[in-house]
């Protein structure tokens, strides 16, 4: 706890930047478009596509 | 190394291992030739691991930066990018030393004994940017910009590079799916190549897809210097013996810089101070 606590601020606001930035991203509705890539083979990734 | 060293390397690998099968629990991909598609895949997960692996319960972050960013109304990927910023900021790289199925990998080719491994060469370090071009060429700008008529862009790291979706999505696919068997051409023969040649990469030199081309590493190691989770050197503690830079197979010196952007986070350098400098 006393590492966290003495953890450079720096990585603290980038990591709550990341979240807002994750709640923004959701919110705009990219979800569905990471959803519907992962859920389907993807050819180009195995090397078909 | 001895055999105290070496337990304790094992056990991050034990570690590797146990988040790999976590993350690629879905058993039954592997014996249908299928993949999962539960909404768990809405999430992504920290390391390289392809969502095609049969076994994928979560998606792989490059991949789906790709999706977003070449997708015809999203022209930047928030979520996947706030995702990595999140993560990066609090582990940084540490997330390839314990948390990535391919580094699992490369680690352990890397155990195979050959009778000439290679630490570093001239121009490993220039090298090493090769991964952050990567980055910006084939996961942001060609899906953004070389798009087709529908304005869609491919994920050309995926596509052309990553020799991770070979290994765990390509090659049990191809081999578990008939339908898929009949579809492979000369693409499916370039990417094997590209994974045959990082497998024998991988016996000579340590790491060298998180060294040279992995666009992940690239993102982690720019919060590395700044993540939460972070090594110190007690300056009164250190001796300057340099074991620790010694010890360090990815050629990082923490007395010089105990957060380089290189740094995996294995705790080789901790394990072999034998002052106890480095926390």
């Amino acid at each position: 706890m006393r590492d966290f606590l003495r953890a450079p601020r720096g990585g603290i606001c980038l990591a709550v930047v990341g979240l807002v930035m994750m709640g923004w991203g959701i919110f705009r509705g990219e979800l569905p478009v990471v959803l519907e890539k992962a859920i389907n083979i993807c050819l180009e990734c195995i090397g078909i596509g | 190394m001895d055999n105290k060293k070496r337990t304790n390397e094992w056990k991050r690998h034990g570690v590797q291992a146990v988040w790999a099968l976590l993350t690629n629990s879905y058993l039954l991909g592997f014996a249908q030739g299928k993949i999962y598609k539960g909404k768990l895949k809405n999430l992504c997960v920290p390391g390289l691991n392809c969502y095609s692996c049969p076994g994928a319960v979560g998606a792989c972050p490059i991949g789906a930066m790709q999706a977003v960013i070449g997708s015809w109304n999203f022209k930047f990927a928030f979520y996947v990018a706030g995702f990595l910023m999140f993560v990066g900021a609090l582990m940084g790289r540490f997330v390839c030393g314990w948390l990535c199925p391919f580094g699992l990998v490369q680690d352990l080719l890397h155990k195979i004994p050959f009778f000439r491994k290679i630490d570093t060469f001239q121009g490993d370090k220039l090298l090493r940017k090769l991964k952050y071009v990567i980055l910006l060429v084939f996961v942001v700008l060609l899906p953004m910009f070389l798009v087709d008529i529908m304005g869609q862009g491919a994920p050309y790291f995926c596509k052309l590079i990553c020799p991770a979706g070979t290994l765990e999505g390509g090659i049990p696919l191809v081999l578990l799916n008939q339908t898929l068997r009949g579809a492979v051409g000369w693409l499916y023969a370039w990417k094997n190549v590209l994974l045959l040649i990082t497998v024998f990469l991988s016996v000579l030199i340590y790491r060298p897809f998180c060294k040279y081309i992995c666009p992940l590493g690239a993102v982690y190691s720019v919060f590395n210097p700044i993540s939460v989770f972070r090594y110190r050197v007690d300056k009164d503690k250190c001796t300057g013996c340099k074991a620790c830079a010694k010890v360090c197979r990815m050629q990082v010196d923490p007395t010089k810089n105990a957060n380089h952007p290189e740094c995996i986070r294995c705790g080789a350098c901790k394990k072999a101070c034998p002052v106890k400098a480095i926390r």
